[in-house]
C-alpha cells in the first residue's frame, strides 16, 4: 500500500498503464470486426450475408395466397455522377416465388467510372427472408463515359416471412467508387467494361 | 488560480524554503518546470484562457439566434463556431480545469511532495496549448475550421477542407495529454500516499479523479482510434466508415460514444468531488455515506461504458437494443440519487454558513439535479425521438457541463485560492458574482427547454419566428452571464497578481475544514510533504 520511496513501482505502474492504454487503442479496432459481427447476427444495415444465394440452392414454393408489396428506393450519394431509378417503383410478389426486377444506371460524366450500389432493407425483421441470386450490388459496377447500363436483381422472399410484414422496402445507394478501386483495378475493369459491353 | 509564484517573485520569503531550492526566474520556470503547484496553476491558467475563447465563441452563437433569419454571420461560420465552442469548452475549459485542480490538490490532500512523473507532467501540458493554437488556427484557413459538430460524424467530417487533418492531429495530442495526466494521478494514488491514508480513507476529490483517470486511460485511446480511422478513411483509402467500400458511418457512432459517453463522466466525477469536499465544510458536518459516495462513483463509472448508444436511439438499432440501452441509462439514476441525497443528508442539520464555495456548490447540486431530470426525460428511448437533435438536449448537457462542472471548478477555486495564493479573496464580490452566474445562467439555459420540446433543431443558425421570444431571453442570459464572470476574474487577480490591500488567511482557513492540504502554511510553500504526515486512526476523512 501506501509507499513514500516509490521509485521502481512507480515506473512498474506507469508501464502497465501504458499496457492498458495500448490495449484500449487496438480494442477501438477490434470494434470494428465486432460491429460487423453483430450486425450480421442481427440482419441490419443490409450486412446480411445469407442474402446471397446460388440460384441452384433457391427452392421455389410459390404461396398465392399471401401477396406483399415490395418497393425499390434508390438514392444517388453526393454530387450528381449517375442517375439511377428502378425499372417499376414497386412490385406485388408472392412469397417464395422468384422475380427480377431491372434498376438503371447512368454515368452522367464523360469519363469512365466505377459504381458502387449498397443495399439496405426495412423492416429489420424482412432482411433475413430475403434472398437474391444476382444483384448489381454484390461487385463494382464499371461505367464507360456516358454509359447507361441495365442492371437486374434476382429475389425471392421466403414464406417464412414474418405475418405482419406487408410491405418491404429495398433500398440502394449508389456510391462514386472510382477512388476507392484505385488506379489499375479502375484500368483493368475499364477493359473488361469494354469486352463485355458488346455481348450486353 | 496563479499564485505561489507571485508569492515567490517578490522574493521575500525564501527563508521559507530553507532546504529546498526554490523555482527558477522568469519564463523559463514555467516552460522548464516540473512542480505539480507550478503546472497545477499553468493547467488552470490555460483552462481559464479556454473559457474565455469557447465564450466569446458561444456568445457569436447567441447574437446569431437573438433573432430568427440570418443576423451576423454566414451559415459555415455558425456551424465552425458551435464545432470549435464544443472543442475548445471540453477539451480546453472542463477537462485541463480538473487536472489542474488534480495536480494542485491531489499530492496536497494525499500527503505526498509531487506527482509521480513530474517530467511526464510538464510534457503534459506543454502540448495541449500547442494542440489548441492548431486546433484554432483552422479558423485563418481557406474554408474555415471544423464545421461538422464536435462529434466529428462520418461522412460529414470527411468533407472537411484543409482543417480536417489540423482537427484531427490537434485531437490526437489532446489525447495524449490526457492520457499522461491520467497515468500520473493513478500511480500518485496508488504508490505515494501518506502511511496511515488507507484508500477508504481518501478525500472523495482524490477518489473521483482516481475512477476519473480510469476512465480517461480506458476511453481516450478508443477516441485516438475513432479518428484515426476517420484520417485514413480520407487519405488512405480505407472503408472503415465508407459504406461505398463496405464500410458504415454508423459505426463511427457507435465507436465514438462508446468514448463519449464515458468522456460525459470524466466531465463531472471530479466535480462530485468537490462537491463533497466543499458541503462537509460548510455544514460543519462529516460527509453522510462517504463509502455510499465512493461505491456510488464506481457504479457510476461502470455503468458509463454500456449506456453509449442512447445518444443514437434514433439511428435504427434493433428493439432489444433500444430496450437495453434504455433501462441501463435509467439504472444512472440510481447511484447518482444517492450522490445527491448524501449531499442533503449532509447539510441536514448542520452549522450551515453561505460562503462563496459553499454558495456554488449549492447551485452544483440544484442545478445539477435539474439536468440530470432533463437526462432522464432523454433517456426514454420513445420520447427521445422527439428531444433528438432538438435544442432540449442543448438545455440538458449545458445543466449538466455549465451550473455543474464549471460551478464545481468555480467553487473549488474559491475554496482552495487562500491556500494558494495566501490571501482571502473578496466575499462580497464572490456573492454577487455567485448570484448572477446563478440567475444568468437559468436565464440563458431554462428557455431552451421550451425551444427544444416545441421543436426547434439544434445546430441550425435560424429558426421559425415563434421562437423568437425564447431565444432573445436566452441570448440576454448568456452576455450577462459572461460579463458577470468578470467579477470572478478581478477577485482572482486580486488574489494572484495585485494583493496589495487583501486580508491574509490562516493555515486553516475554513473553520470546518479538514484535510493534509490545511495544516501547510497559506500560502502553500513550494514543496510540501517532502516528509510524509502520519495519517491516524480517526475515521474516513471527513471530506
Amino acid at each position: 500500500m501506501a509507499m513514500n520511496k516509490p521509485g521502481l513501482s512507480n515506473s512498474r505502474g506507469t508501464w502497465k498503464l501504458l499496457v492498458v492504454v495500448a490495449g484500449m487503442f487496438c480494442f477501438g479496432f477490434v470494434l470494428v470486426p465486432m460491429y460487423n459481427a453483430i450486425c450480421q447476427l442481427v440482419n441490419l444495415n443490409g450486412k446480411d450475408s445469407a442474402m446471397l444465394v446460388s440460384a441452384k440452392d433457391v427452392v421455389e414454393r410459390e404461396d398465392t395466397t399471401r401477396t406483399v408489396k415490395v418497393e425499390f428506393v434508390t438514392t444517388v450519394n453526393g454530387g450528381r455522377v449517375f442517375t439511377f431509378r428502378a425499372e417499376q417503383p414497386s412490385v406485388q410478389v408472392h412469397p417464395g416465388k422468384l422475380y427480377t426486377v431491372d434498376f438503371v444506371a447512368r454515368n452522367e460524366r464523360d469519363e469512365a467510372v466505377i459504381g458502387q450500389a449498397v443495399p439496405s432493407v426495412a423492416p429489420w425483421n424482412a432482411a433475413r427472408h430475403l434472398r437474391k441470386t444476382e444483384c448489381f450490388c454484390f461487385s463494382q459496377q464499371p461505367f464507360a463515359a456516358n454509359e447507361e447500363k441495365r442492371m437486374p436483381v434476382r429475389f425471392m422472399l421466403d414464406p417464412e416471412l414474418p405475418a405482419d410484414v406487408e410491405v418491404v422496402t429495398l433500398s440502394y445507394t449508389f456510391f462514386d467508387a472510382t477512388a476507392l478501386a484505385g488506379g489499375k483495378a479502375v484500368e483493368e475493369l475499364q477493359k473488361q467494361a469494354v469486352v463485355a459491353a458488346p455481348k450486353s | 488560480m496563479a499564485n505561489t509564484h507571485a508569492h515567490h517573485d517578490h522574493g521575500h520569503d525564501h527563508a521559507h524554503d530553507h532546504e529546498h531550492h526554490g523555482p527558477d526566474k522568469g519564463v523559463m520556470r514555467w516552460i522548464k518546470t516540473t512542480n505539480h503547484k507550478d503546472l497545477g496553476t499553468l493547467y488552470l491558467w490555460f483552462s481559464f484562457i479556454m473559457f474565455f475563447i469557447g465564450g466569446l465563441m458561444s456568445l457569436v452563437i447567441r447574437a446569431e439566434l437573438f433573432q430568427p433569419g440570418m443576423q451576423f454571420i454566414d451559415p459555415e461560420f455558425y456551424n465552425q463556431m458551435i464545432t470549435l465552442h464544443a472543442l475548445v469548452m471540453i477539451f480546453g475549459g472542463v477537462m485541463p480545469g480538473f487536472v489542474g485542480l488534480a495536480n494542485w490538490m491531489v499530492p496536497m490532500m494525499i500527503g505526498c511532495s509531487d506527482l509521480a512523473l513530474p517530467r511526464v507532467n510538464n510534457w503534459g501540458f506543454w502540448i495541449l496549448p500547442f494542440a489548441f493554437s492548431m486546433l484554432l488556427s483552422t479558423l485563418f484557413l481557406p474554408g474555415g475550421g471544423p464545421a461538422g459538430g464536435w462529434t466529428l460524424y462520418p461522412p460529414l467530417v470527411l468533407q472537411g477542407g484543409a482543417s480536417f487533418p489540423l482537427t484531427i492531429f490537434a485531437i490526437h495530442m489532446l489525447g495524449i495529454s490526457s492520457i499522461t495526466g491520467a497515468i500520473n494521478v493513478v500511480v500518485t494514488i496508488m504508490n505515494m500516499r501518506a502511511p496511515g491514508m488507507t484508500l477508504l480513507k481518501m478525500p472523495l476529490f482524490v477518489w473521483t479523479w482516481l475512477i476519473t483517470a480510469y476512465l480517461l486511460i480506458a476511453v481516450m485511446p478508443v477516441l485516438a482510434g475513432a479518428v484515426t480511422m476517420l484520417l485514413t478513411d480520407k487519405y488512405f483509402g480505407t472503408s472503415f466508415f465508407n459504406a461505398a467500400g463496405g464500410g458504415d458511418p454508423v459505426m463511427f457512432e457507435h465507436i465514438f460514444w462508446f468514448f463519449g459517453h464515458p468522456e460525459v463522466y470524466i466531465m463531472i466525477l471530479p466535480a462530485f468531488g468537490i462537491v463533497s469536499t466543499i458541503i462537509p465544510t460548510f455544514a460543519r458536518k462529516r460527509l453522510f455515506g462517504y463509502d455510499s459516495m465512493v461505491y456510488a462513483v464506481a457504479s457510476i463509472a461502470f455503468l458509463s461504458f454500456i449506456v453509449w448508444a442512447h445518444h443514437m436511439f434514433t439511428v435504427g438499432i434493433p428493439l432489444a437494443g433500444e430496450l437495453f440501452f434504455m433501462f441501463s441509462t435509467m439504472l444512472i439514476a440510481v447511484p447518482t440519487g444517492v450522490k445527491v441525497f448524501n449531499w442533503l443528508a449532509t447539510m441536514w442539520r448542520g452549522s450551515m454558513t453561505y460562503e462563496t464555495p459553499m454558495l456554488f456548490a449549492i447551485g452544483f447540486v440544484f442545478l445539477f439535479t435539474i439536468g440530470g431530470f432533463s437526462g432522464i426525460m432523454l433517456a426514454l428511448a420513445p420520447v427521445d425521438f422527439q428531444y433528438h437533435n432538438s435544442y432540449f438536449v442543448v438545455a440538458h448537457f449545458h445543466y449538466v457541463l455549465v451550473p455543474g462542472a464549471i460551478f464545481s471548478i468555480i467553487a473549488a477555486i474559491y475554496y482552495w485560492i487562500p491556500k494558494w495564493t495566501g490571501v482571502m479573496y473578496d466575499e462580497r464580490l464572490g456573492k454577487i458574482h455567485f448570484w448572477l452566474s446563478a440567475i444568468f445562467i437559468n436565464v440563458t439555459f431554462f428557455p431552451q427547454h421550451f425551444v427544444g420540446l416545441a421543436g426547434m433543431p439544434r445546430r441550425i443558425p435560424d429558426y421559425a419566428v415563434q421562437f423568437t421570444d425564447f431565444n432573445v431571453i436566452s441570448t440576454y442570459g448568456a452576455f450577462l452571464y459572461f460579463i458577470a464572470q468578470f467579477i470572478m476574474i478581478y477577485n482572482f487577480l486580486r488574489c494572484a497578481i495585485w494583493r496589495k490591500g487583501m486580508v491574509p488567511a490562516t493555515a486553516q482557513v475554513w473553520e470546518g475544514a479538514q484535510g493534509l492540504e490545511w495544516t501547510v502554511p497559506s500560502p502553500a510553500p513550494y514543496h510540501t510533504f517532502e516528509d510524509p504526515p502520519h495519517v491516524g486512526d480517526e475515521p474516513a476523512a471527513a471530506h
